[in-house]
């Protein structure tokens, strides 16, 4: 049986076609980075394919001084203004708040631009937005710095599990989704439904209402500390590690007061007597549950390879991320390793979104960025400002979201604008402005 | 906030009694200017609160469901003796009073899910339950395609779900929209892409009607712009968003109210700015689902089930709370918890593109779907 199997596999890989390896790579540096600059694609072939991949997958081996000394102005210390100060000076407060976005925002677009772990940038993006925060709620925007760099970052290339623990306990989500605020005999669903909707089993994944107020149940307590002199003594640690800006920090903690003692049952689990041990065991029944395996590769799919990706290659990722407990870097590296991933067809079959659009146009050009700042104000133009997705589910990763005339127009105009460099804060060199606008606002790269 | 300082901030609510559509409807007929029937969808993305926005005042239940949260009976804007808008809604009152302001309490979609995102997706694809449909219902209202590029337009970063499938047009800034930078370099690349933005070179100047400064007031500006210079818009489709209200949702005053407030002024600067022209145009408001009829631990709402619509237009049926009250007594309530859904919004929007629009059959338009008479025209 097992020689069967292989041989079939075998033949499958024989049958699928092949991409030639100028395309290969090309191909690479759209999906698993944001589009080549001049000369990439012949650094990736000098590399091999193959290896390129490898290495993406291993960014901490991967040398990135040049960008880190790029981002570190934008690394100020963010500060959550107390009530008392936020009441004194309104204005005070609301500079601080854009500050906090406009530094992470400068940040991300210097390293979507220039790090040279692309894959990660990717992937930060894939993360940021299955676990999205808005920004435009109130004090999220002074959560988020602490909520990509330490939530997202901190834990993308490990296990699934300890993603979402990382989410669930991050004051970030805990203020977006309510939960903070959710009290035994008081409850908010808000974020246990989203946490088994968007995050973990997906819409069909087998939940009932009931399991949405039970899970709310099971979570209350899950909260947020202010930061007060108790709170900033716990996160300095007894050896008082931690930098100023986690010690004076909001913080995740369990408010046993607030927790709802109460018998329970989520997804036919039996649970009794409380505590904070129920949530921690119910995030990791859904963080390896076969439901939150086929929602994830799904996504990963469709990100990675193609809208509507094909059905057999989102079977065998969502088994390797079963096998593997949810590793992140196996589950990624089945999507990237597979034949279909090198598919002809998919060669660019998937419309880029506007964030991907212009920072691939940025590298296009052999741009300098000079101040980030201009472009952030520039993807609101053309339809995607970075952190200000509204809905839990954050943006579309699909075509149809982003064609259409208005928006096409849109990003023509940032073509136009670039290539003439009459783009604020971007400098580019070129000899016919015309002919670089005409190549970066042409159909063949809206798409990846 | 007290009324008289309500009042002195919202100067639009004194031009909504001056001039009201059933008078510009009486002008506009003496006059034989008439125009091409638009449509103009309002999504309350986020799921709003019907029952505080159209508050039955008349029902016990209501008030002990919502302790704090409640709108009291001596702050509604009373309609029929039974329900009530809520206080922010008060520029739309001269609209309620000349009746062309309609109102279907309980509508909403069969569909039990309590997700945004399925819900809106079946609310816009205009098949509950089927996932597998690929165009929105407006998509199939305007069907035959015909080749005029300004029948639909969207004021929206990308195109709404309800219009997939449309040649719409679809901007957040039609101005800029209209006088792109790029026209020079790409108007052969992209002739089609650039065909919508000749025509809105071509647009009328801005009317100097004050729209509240918020992103409905923005899109209603302009699509009033767009009716008024007659280039054969039929569908416009623009968002709200903010109405999910999980925590601290307020009363009278609050999160929910302002939002209300600046829906309700953008709603009303429109129908002035269009003056004679709305007898020509119905307004409608939806939204995903409600919200739980009781309130929850933070003094806001969960998901819930069926919510409140909106028709306002020239010749809607106005004045009247259509549609069946479900009641909110325990055994009266969806799944125990929700208002239920008397009237389908495809119901709403059959009735409204049959007998507005013209559409001539709703079989493609809402597939294996028998409408009900709601009465709004």
């Amino acid at each position: 049986m097992k020689r069967i199997l292989l041989a079939g596999a075998l033949l499958l890989v024989a049958a699928t076609p092949r991409m030639a390896e100028r395309q290969r790579a090309e191909h690479v540096l759209d999906r698993l980075a944001f589009g080549a600059r001049p000369g990439d694609v012949e650094e990736v072939m000098r590399i091999g394919v193959d290896r390129w991949i490898d290495q993406q997958l291993h960014p901490e081996r991967i040398s990135d001084r040049a960008v880190e000394s790029r981002v570190a102005k934008y690394q100020r210390e963010v500060k959550l203004p107390t009530r008392e100060e936020a009441k004194r000076d309104k204005k005070m407060a609301r500079q601080a708040g854009r500050a906090a976005i406009g530094d992470l925002s400068a940040q991300r677009i210097l390293r979507a631009a220039e790090s040279e772990r692309q894959l990660s940038e990717v992937m930060v993006d894939f993360w940021m937005n299955h676990f999205n925060v808005f920004a435009g709620k109130s004090i999220d925007r002074f959560l988020i710095t602490s909520y990509e760099r330490d939530t997202i970052r901190g834990h993308m290339w490990g296990r699934f599990e300890d993603l979402l623990m990382a989410t669930a306990k991050s004051p970030a989500m805990l203020f977006y989704l309510d939960n903070a605020r959710s009290r035994s005999g008081a409850i908010n669903e808000n974020y246990a439904r989203e946490l088994m909707e968007l995050h973990t089993l997906g819409v069909d994944g087998g939940y009932a209402q009931k399991d949405v107020t039970e899970l709310a149940r099971v979570l209350t307590g899950w909260s947020i500390s202010w930061g007060g002199p108790l709170a900033r003594r716990a996160a300095a640690g007894p050896a008082g590690r931690g930098t100023a800006d986690q010690r004076s920090a909001p913080q995740f903690i369990f408010r046993s007061a607030a927790h709802d003692q109460g018998a329970k049952s989520v997804l036919g689990v039996k649970l009794s007597g409380g505590g904070i041990d129920e949530g921690e065991r119910m995030i990791r029944v859904l963080a390896t549950h076969p439901s939150t395996a086929r929602h994830l590769a799904t996504k990963l799919c469709q990100r990675l390879v193609a809208d509507d990706p094909p059905p057999a290659l989102v079977d065998r990722v969502a088994k390797r991320f079963l096998d593997t407990r949810g590793d992140l870097r196996a589950t990624v590296r089945a999507v990237v390793e597979s034949p279909e991933f090198f598919d002809p067809k998919y060669y660019r079959a998937k419309v880029k979104s506007p964030f991907e659009y212009a920072i691939s146009a940025v590298r296009a050009a052999g741009a300098t960025i000079d101040n980030p700042l201009p472009l952030a104000r520039q993807l609101k133009t053309i339809g995607q400002p970075l952190y200000f997705a509204q809905p839990p589910t954050g943006y579309s990763d699909k075509a149809e979201a982003w064609s259409n005339n208005g928006a096409l127009v849109a990003r023509l105009d940032f073509a136009t604008a670039l290539a003439a460099n009459k783009m604020p804060g971007v400098r580019v060199r070129t000899d016919d402005a015309v002919l670089l606008a005409k190549k970066l606002g042409g159909p063949e790269f809206q798409k990846q | 906030m007290n009324r008289r300082i309500f009042l002195k901030t919202s100067g639009l609510t004194l031009l909504g009694t001056a001039l009201t559509p059933r008078v510009f409807a009486r002008m506009a007929q003496a006059s034989g200017t008439r125009g091409k029937k638009v449509l103009v969808a309002i999504f309350q993305r986020g799921a709003v609160d019907g029952l505080n926005m159209i508050v039955p005042y008349g029902e016990s239940a209501y008030y002990s469901a919502r302790p704090t949260i409640a709108i009291p009976k001596k702050d509604v804007l009373d309609l029929d003796g039974f329900f009530g808008a809520h206080p922010s809604l008060q520029s739309l009152l001269p609209f309620w009073k000349d009746r062309s302001l309609a109102i279907v309490q309980a509508a909403g979609s069969p569909d039990a899910t309590r997700s945004h995102f399925d819900a809106q997706d079946f609310m816009e694809s205009g098949t509950p339950g089927v996932k597998s449909t690929e165009d929105g219902f407006l998509a199939r209202a305007m069907d035959p395609p015909n080749k005029e590029p300004l029948r639909a337009l969207a004021i929206s970063p990308s195109m709404p779900r309800i219009l997939a499938g449309s040649n719409a047009v679809v901007a957040t800034d039609i101005a800029r929209y209209a006088n792109a930078p790029s026209t020079k370099v790409f108007g052969s690349m992209y002739p089609e892409a650039f065909e919508a933005s000749r025509i809105l070179r071509t647009l009328g100047a801005n009317s100097g009607t004050a729209y509240p400064r918020n992103p409905l007031g923005d899109a209603l500006s302009q699509i009033a712009r767009v009716i008024k210079s007659d280039v054969g818009l039929e569908i416009a489709f623009a968002d709200a968003g903010g109405w999910d209200t999980h925590a601290a949702q307020g009363g009278i005053d609050g999160q929910l109210a302002n939002n209300l407030r600046g829906f309700s002024e953008a709603m009303t600067a429109f129908a002035n700015d269009l003056g004679s022209r709305m007898s020509d145009v119905v307004l409608i408001t939806m939204s995903e689902f409600g919200r739980t009829v009781r309130q929850n631990g933070n003094r806001g709402t969960d998901h819930g089930h069926a919510t409140v619509m909106l028709a306002l237009g020239g010749n809607v049926k106005g004045g009247k709370v259509h549609g069946r009250w479900p009641g909110l007594a325990s055994h009266q309530l969806f799944e125990g918890r929700d208002l239920a859904v008397t009237t389908d919004f495809r119901d709403v929007f059959a009735e409204v593109l049959t007998k507005h629009l013209g559409v001539p059959s709703m079989a493609s338009v809402f597939p294996k779907y028998e409408a009900r008479r709601v009465g709004l025209m």
